[in-house]
């Protein structure tokens, strides 16, 4: 049976955080009554004209040289014509032949192998407004336009085909999210929309050098969809293949619910664009010194951190990657140390229990209720002996839910540990009077018993006692 | 003569010396609407209430000793492609037969802070598509002159109005030639200033790299006072230039001495009127007795302009006119089945034949396989009709020829053949292309209709113009004939 890869190119869509609209002084802030966040500018009166925000420029540049990419002395806007009513204009202001960035790389990690995506380029664009069908948008009897994300500032990311996974494809976007959040130009919140994917997708028999013909997935708006969307449509096109068929170059979408790409618009209805470059907006011209005092403010970006990680604080490769994954989450870490330096416990707990109750709630470290300063008290409360490892799981769970201080959980439900050796004591010898048949196991040799008998010890402190001192105690009587 | 004949200089001088009051001036231009309208049709929409109160305003600082600007309470007139707050702004287009703007374009606002007072709106080609007035949705205008013509276009509203008595000053706007080729037709003087010297915002766009705001007025002075009105940069317009304007009255000195005026061979070739021609070579040998040196030149690239002037404008305008969707102002059609219906209803009733005629040629210029061969070959040629004055204006202070190759033409005469209307505009259409600034004014009359003479500056050069113009003006009489209605 033939081989098949895929070759992947990936467009992500990522909405930068500045204050005002690309080419108007509305606020870009996200909900807002339908249409209150608009003016004539963005809402594209006649008569009206663009005025391009400079900090717009800053962030795409900004985000390009964190992408490696090589920035333009001198780039320029174009109109990209095509009807849709939530494209006040019917044109969108975007880049073609002259973008803001070019040629630049992110490096990903899969399956222990280090490989680099290239960047083609970078361009700055205005988002369009949005349409509220009522109902389903075939059988809808009329729609609403909302012009809130109407001008909304965009930089377009467009891959070379490199990418020969979803698992890669996956990776990729994770990356560059992280870079760009690292970067501080966008909060990449895909829930949101601030970061959306397309994904150009063909496949070809492993070792075949020409591309196949590719499809193009729209709006993908979570690594789940996105990874699940490019596996399907892989496998959708191999077996059309297989059985000898053709692929249709066309524009599909993915059904989350159905778990399947669906055709929208086939080649021959596809947009001529028109592009042609916009007469209302000068050309972006970039003094040097300038594009150099920018690379030089540019934070500590994922790669980087994760090889201190590594260094500094000598996490596995493993941890530090996950870590760094976000920015959110290798900044919470860096927090916690800084109230107590266990830079390998504090992961454990980050990539152990945290992420797990994360993971259950369908949130992310930012709505974590579980504050820096605290997760660091807990583990003091560990090492200080005054509760078990095994307690502190139950107390990190309450914390997860409540937000309370671990010592006021401690003390409430009274998780206290026991490490009076009198009172530890007298529980070792209630369990071996009634346990004689372990006792006796343990005398022939039978190491495993000793663990039941700890077992049974510490069910009856309600798992409050010492665990060393239970063993120590267990082994002198049992002597 | 009638007040609504004055220039607005002469205007001023009264309201200063309290001779006249702004109420009077603006009640003088009110009655001549009244009594001409009809004839000449140069409004679409009348503003009799805020242009009593504007006059009140300027009349109660006079009352109260106050001085006064030199264009407070003069009566102006705005092409209705101009956004005006809370006016109805059509383009003389049903697609926006009921749009009415929630800001004003700033050389508007401009005007309205040097407290001019607003009379109306004027009728003009359908989104400035038209050389003639023609195209208009609403009605046709008619030449001051001879009612029987047309007062040319596309600012054929703003410069009859002028013309006509029914405003002191007004505003147009030039893509290839429509404010100076209908102020030649009606014998006012009307000037493109440079691209970028005025602030496009709330000028409807036709063609944004081409389109330039600029004043009609009745002779030079005024137009230098409307200049230092509406010039300077708006931080609402990124192509608006970032320069200080110089006090353009100070360019209104009678004195030409000395100064090099190039004549393009090609603006007095075949195709330009044996008469207009004439005119305008007897105003070269006064320009020449007054002391210029006066020279043939080539701009060689000229033949070129026309088709490379109609890629541009059509590329930009299918581009600009794609708004007009039904979607969410303006006019929308009954009965569409679907959205995609809707746009198409809508754009099929609301834009007239013009309008349609050259979205379609735009959208065939910038499709996909043609762009290259079309488009870009037009940008490509644009720069060496831009080398062609450059080359030219290092050579001569200014450059000189007709503004149009004739006078106005009988209306309907030339409406179903856009070639021979689009050549109407073959010597002002350069300049735009060039982005430079021009004046014509009035040097002549053949049959009893205006001849406009056109002066070419270097760019952000409108001073120099301003000199020339001024001092032909004060060595003719042009500029007092008025038509007689
Ligand atoms: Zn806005």
């Amino acid at each position: 049976m033939t081989q098949y890869e895929a070759v992947i190119g990936l467009e992500v869509h990522v909405e930068l955080k500045t204050n005002t609209k690309i080419f108007c002084n509305c606020t870009t802030a996200f909900g807002g009554e339908p249409n209150h966040h608009t003016c004539p500018v963005c809402l594209g009166l006649p008569g009206t004209l663009p005025v391009l925000n400079k900090k717009v420029v800053e962030y795409a540049v900004r985000a390009g040289l964190a992408l490696n990419c090589e920035i333009a002395g001198f780039s320029k806007f174009d109109r990209k014509n095509y009807y849709y009513p939530d494209l006040p204009k019917n044109y969108q202001v975007s880049q073609f032949d002259l973008p803001i960035a070019r040629r630049g790389y992110v490096e990903i990690e899969v399956a222990g192998q280090t490989k680099r995506i290239g960047i083609h380029h970078i361009h700055m664009e205005e988002d369009a407004g949005k349409l509220v069908h009522q109902g389903n948008i075939m059988t809808t009897p009329y729609s609403l336009v909302d012009y809130n994300r109407g001008g909304m500032p965009l930089i377009e990311i467009v891959s070379e085909p490199d990418i020969r996974s979803p698992e890669e494809a996956r990776a990729y976007v994770e990356k560059l999210r992280a870079i760009i959040q690292y970067t501080g130009v966008s909060d990449c919140r895909m829930e949101e929309g601030s970061l959306r994917c397309d994904v150009n997708i063909s496949v070809r028999p492993k070792g075949q050098q020409e591309f196949g013909t590719k499809t193009e997935i729209k709006n993908l708006n979570s690594f789940r969809a996105l990874q699940r969307a490019a596996a399907y449509e892989m496998e959708r096109q191999i077996k059309v293949l297989e059985s000898g068929g053709k692929i249709i170059q066309e524009t599909r979408t993915w059904d989350e619910d159905k778990g399947i790409t669906v055709s929208m618009r086939s080649k021959e209805e596809a947009h001529d664009y028109r592009y042609f470059p916009d007469p209302d907006l000068v050309p972006v011209v970039l003094d040097q010194q300038w594009i150099e005092f920018i690379k030089d403010s540019l934070p500590e970006l994922p790669d980087q951190r994760r090889r201190r990680y590594v260094e500094q604080y000598g996490l596995p490769e493993y941890d530090a990657g996950i870590l760094t994954l976000t920015k959110e989450m290798s900044d919470y870490f860096e927090e916690t140390i800084g109230y107590y330096d266990k830079p390998k416990v504090i992961s454990n707990w980050m990539m152990g229990e945290m992420s797990r109750l994360l993971n259950l709630s369908g949130t992310d470290i930012t709505a974590c209720k579980i504050k820096p300063r605290q997760l660091a008290e807990l583990i003091k409360l560990i090492d200080q002996g005054t509760i078990s490892g095994k307690i502190a799981k139950v107390v990190f769970e309450e914390m997860f839910a409540s937000g309370k201080d671990p010592a006021t959980i401690v003390q409430e439900k009274g998780l206290v540990q026991i490490s009076d050796e009198g009172a530890i004591a007298s529980v070792v010898e209630e369990v071996i009077a009634a346990n004689p048949k372990s006792v006796e196991d343990y005398k022939a040799g039978k190491e495993k018993a000793i663990g039941f008998l700890v077992g049974q010890v510490m069910k009856a402190t309600k798992g409050k006692a010492n665990p060393d001192m239970v063993n120590k105690l267990l082994r002198e009587k049992l002597q | 003569m009638e007040l609504y004949q004055l220039t607005a200089h002469r205007l001023h001088a009264m309201l200063v010396k309290k001779e006249v009051s702004a109420a009077e001036i603006t009640k003088a231009v009110f009655q001549r609407i009244d009594q001409v309208e009809d004839k000449v049709k140069s409004y679409i929409t009348l503003t009799r209430e805020q242009a009593e109160t504007q006059a009140a305003e300027v009349d109660k600082k006079l009352a109260a000793g106050e001085a006064i600007g030199p264009l407070e309470g003069i009566p102006l007139a705005l092409k209705d492609n101009l956004c005006t707050e809370g006016i109805l702004t059509t383009c003389a287009s049903k697609m926006l037969e009921n749009f009415v703007p929630p800001y004003t374009a700033t050389a508007v606002q401009k005007l309205y802070d040097a407290n001019l007072v607003l009379v109306g709106k004027t009728n003009m080609d359908e989104f400035a598509m038209g050389s003639s007035t023609e195209t208009s949705n609403f009605h046709l205008t008619h030449n001051p002159w001879d009612i029987e013509r047309v007062p040319g276009g596309s600012s054929g509203g703003s410069a009859s109005a002028v013309a006509a008595g029914q405003a002191i000053v007004s505003l147009g706007t030039d893509t290839g030639g429509s404010i100076r080729q209908p102020a030649a037709y009606c014998g006012v003087v009307g000037m493109k200033p440079t691209y970028g010297a005025v602030s496009r915002y709330g000028a409807v766009p036709f063609a944004s790299s081409l389109d330039q705001i600029g004043p009609i007025t009745k002779d030079v002075t005024d137009m230098a006072y409307m200049l230092n009105a509406i010039c300077g940069h708006d931080p609402l317009d990124s192509t608006s230039a970032n320069l200080q304007h110089p006090d353009f009255t100070k360019y209104l000195v009678n004195d030409i001495k000395g100064l090099k005026i190039g004549v393009p061979k090609e603006y007095l070739a075949e195709g330009i009127d044996a008469q207009v021609k004439n005119c305008i070579k007897e105003a070269i040998t006064k320009l020449t007795e007054l002391g210029a040196h006066v020279e043939e030149t080539s701009l060689p690239h000229t033949d070129y302009a026309m088709p490379t002037y109609y890629l541009l404008a059509t590329a930009e305008a299918s581009s600009n006119l794609a708004r007009y969707d039904g979607v969410s102002y303006g006019f929308r059609a009954a009965d569409a089945e679907d959205v995609v219906d809707m746009f198409k209803r809508s754009r099929s009733q609301g834009f007239g034949d013009e309008v349609k005629l050259r979205i379609m040629l735009g959208t065939y210029s910038l499709s996909a396989g043609y762009y290259d061969a079309y488009y870009l070959k037009a940008l490509k040629v644009r720069t060496l009709i831009k080398q062609d004055f450059d080359q030219a204006l290092e050579k001569f202070d200014l450059l000189l020829g007709p503004t149009s190759p004739s006078t106005a033409f009988k209306i309907g005469e030339l409406i179903h053949d856009p070639i021979q209307m689009y050549l109407q505009d073959i010597c002002t259409i350069p300049v735009n292309l060039a982005g430079l600034p021009a004046i014509s004014l009035p040097c002549g009359l053949v049959n009893n209709l205006p001849v406009g003479l056109q002066l070419i500056g270097k760019a952000f050069d409108e001073g120099t113009l301003l000199r020339v113009a001024y001092t032909f003006e004060q060595n003719t009489e042009y500029h007092r004939l008025r038509p007689e209605l």
